[in-house]
């Protein structure tokens, strides 16, 4: 609207964005810095922000110091991977499924079960980790992949957003493939898994972040070392709070583990925003 | 397909025709047998949200009113647990207090601070605004886990912390200040860190949202004298995105009552005199720390019941038209 007209307005616009991204950019720079800095500028005197002589050894010490213990590093990094995986691919697949003919068919119970979902939007399922827990423990299930994979494959936001992108498509496609002959089997996966790529890729998204980022199913699921995910792992490197060991090692494990969620944000932000629109909720 | 639902409609009909109930539960079951392969399609989904979210909510508050430390089987005690949080547990009125201390700020700053950037950015030509959607959105899906480094060192109590090595060389500190073990400022660095990751799920429907205002209506609105920015914000834009605004509530809502993370990360568990102490730290130490599942479980209810009640009147408040 404004933004082609050169004014003061917007030239301090642009200032306060970028100054704003910057200072917002800085802690993860740093971590970047610390991740490359050798171990006699980590505990330099003045602190230093950035780093001067890059080098690889904390990414070399943590696959070095942590191949000679019990579990490897690379252990942990393969247990997230299967256990996100499971989480991401399994919910988009079931949610997608519902999503379905929760926003195009005509059932009885359908706005029943929808406000559920919304309702279920309303409190953190960290609530409900005590019941989780004692289903899965008494199903027997501790110590394997799937205990920490079935408690989040419902997924309500998810779920929420991706039946909000599909009641706006229009059914016209969807008649179109009932003419056909096609049944309703076939049109999902034919006309409705396609249509939906923007909401999966939302959902994946999602859903792959907190996967990736929280140590706690792999805490309460799981006794066995060689069972632990990467948070948990990289938890352990650091010692817990108040410890400042192995800053430079830790530093590199951390880096390794936030790379990823940014990869898959930048890949997936334009259909991201596009779902996002959709996301309106009213009463 | 059709004439057996006739048929089932009309044997049901015929035998119950007098009773509404009967008539109900014919209409009932033909409908879900018309409807049966919308239903399988549900199916997965829905046996999984029923396992590990509703079934998990009525067990819930069924332990709560019992002492259960999983060796033995629960025992009905009637509403101890309620009274021993609510009169005897200091440390758990303290968490509360925490907690909404916390909400209180990082909920409605971060809700607007996520408004107002996701307004600003859409102010600014298509091809720049990546740059800043990444600059905001990055830090909430980072891990407290991965960065707690930082903010070990940033916050770090000694002069080679980078905060207090600033602040004592432009003269605002004479010695290093104790930011991760000083009562005081445990919950001010929390806000601070949280802030920081704030800028979510919300924020990004913010700025779909914001993306897709028609333009007719600044158009229009131009017409009936609109001027300024400011104002095309409060008539015409706020107005648009309502939606959008009550989802972002809702999730700002869970995100600032169930601070846990950060807090455990940079203060642990227990933090010094428990000035990091919140809601679900408590419930986390008793549940899976203490095996006190009753009591932990009376916790996890009172929480749920404030991020409803508070997602409830929020919805009254925004969801009207």
């Amino acid at each position: 609207m404004y933004a082609n007209r050169f004014s003061w307005g917007n030239v301090f616009l642009y200032m306060f964005l970028t100054l704003l991204g910057l200072l917002m950019l800085a802690p993860l720079v740093y971590l970047v810095s610390n991740a490359f800095k050798p171990i006699n500028e980590l505990f330099l005197f003045p602190p230093r922000f950035f780093v001067e002589n890059p080098t690889m050894v904390n990414f070399y010490h943590l696959l070095l110091v942590t191949s000679t213990s019990a579990v490897p590093f690379t252990r942990f990094i393969f247990n997230s991977l299967v256990v996100t995986g499971g989480i991401v691919v399994g919910g988009v697949i079931i949610s997608a499924l519902a999503a379905y003919p929760l926003a195009k068919h005509k059932m009885r119970f359908g706005p029943a079960i929808f406000n559920l979902i919304v309702t279920s939007m309303m409190f953190s399922s960290l609530v409900l980790q005590i019941p989780q827990y004692l289903i899965i423990s008494k199903v027997g299930l501790m110590n394997t992949y799937f205990a920490m994979i079935l408690p989040y494959l419902a997924a309500p936001v998810g779920m929420f957003l991706m039946t909000q992108f599909l009641r706006q498509i229009p059914d016209s496609l969807i008649e179109a493939a009932r003419i056909d002959g096609a049944s309703e089997w076939k049109t999902f996966w034919i006309i409705i898994m396609p249509l939906l790529k923007p909401a999966i890729a939302t959902f994946a998204l999602f859903s792959f972040i907190n996967a990736w980022n929280d140590p706690y199913p792999s805490m309460v699921y799981t006794t066995k070392e060689h069972m632990k995910s990467l948070p948990v792992a990289v938890q352990t490197i650091g010692g817990g709070a108040g410890v400042i060991a192995r800053v430079g090692t830790l530093a590199a494990a951390s880096l390794l583990m936030i790379i990823p969620t940014i990869i898959v944000f930048i890949i997936t932000q334009r259909m991201v925003l596009q779902t996002m629109a959709h996301s309106g909720l009213k009463e | 397909m059709t004439s057996d639902i006739q048929t089932v409609t009309s044997q049901v009909g015929s035998q119950q025709a007098r009773t509404g109930i009967g008539r109900y539960l014919a209409q009932l079951w033909a409908d879900l047998k018309r409807e049966k392969v919308s239903y399988f399609f549900v199916l997965p989904f829905l046996i999984l949200f029923i396992f590990f979210i509703v079934v998990p909510v009525i067990v819930s508050i069924y332990l709560s009113f019992t002492y259960y430390n999983i060796l033995e089987q629960p025992r009905f005690i009637g509403a101890s647990n309620y009274r021993l949080l609510f009169v005897d547990d200091d440390i758990f009125l303290q968490a509360i207090g925490t907690t909404l201390k916390f909400a209180v700020i990082t909920g409605p700053v971060g809700y607007i601070l996520s408004f107002l950037l996701a307004w600003l950015i859409s102010q600014i030509p298509h091809k720049y605004r990546f740059f800043y959607t990444l600059c905001f959105y990055t830090p909430s899906i980072t891990s407290a886990v991965a960065m707690a480094v930082v903010w070990q060192y940033l916050f770090a109590g000694d002069s080679k912390g980078l905060l207090n090595y600033f602040l004592m060389q432009i003269g605002v500190l004479d010695e290093p200040y104790l930011f991760l073990q000083n009562v005081n400022s445990i919950v001010p660095v929390i806000i601070i860190v949280s802030l920081w990751m704030s800028m979510g799920i919300g924020f990004l429907a913010f700025l779909a949202g914001l993306q897709n205002v028609p333009k007719d209506l600044y158009e229009a609105g131009a017409i009936d004298g609109v001027k300024y920015r400011w104002q095309e914000l409060i008539y015409i834009t706020i107005p648009a995105v309502k939606p959008q605004l009550l989802f972002g509530a809702v999730m700002q809502v869970v995100f600032s009552l169930q601070v846990f993370d950060v807090s455990v990360q940079l203060v642990g568990l227990p933090s010094p005199l428990y000035a990091g102490h919140t809601i679900l730290t408590h419930l986390y130490d008793y549940a899976f720390i203490k095996f006190e599942m009753g009591y932990a479980s009376a916790i996890a209810v009172v929480l749920f019941f404030m991020m409803l009640g508070l997602n409830r009147l929020i919805f009254r408040w925004l969801g009207r038209d």
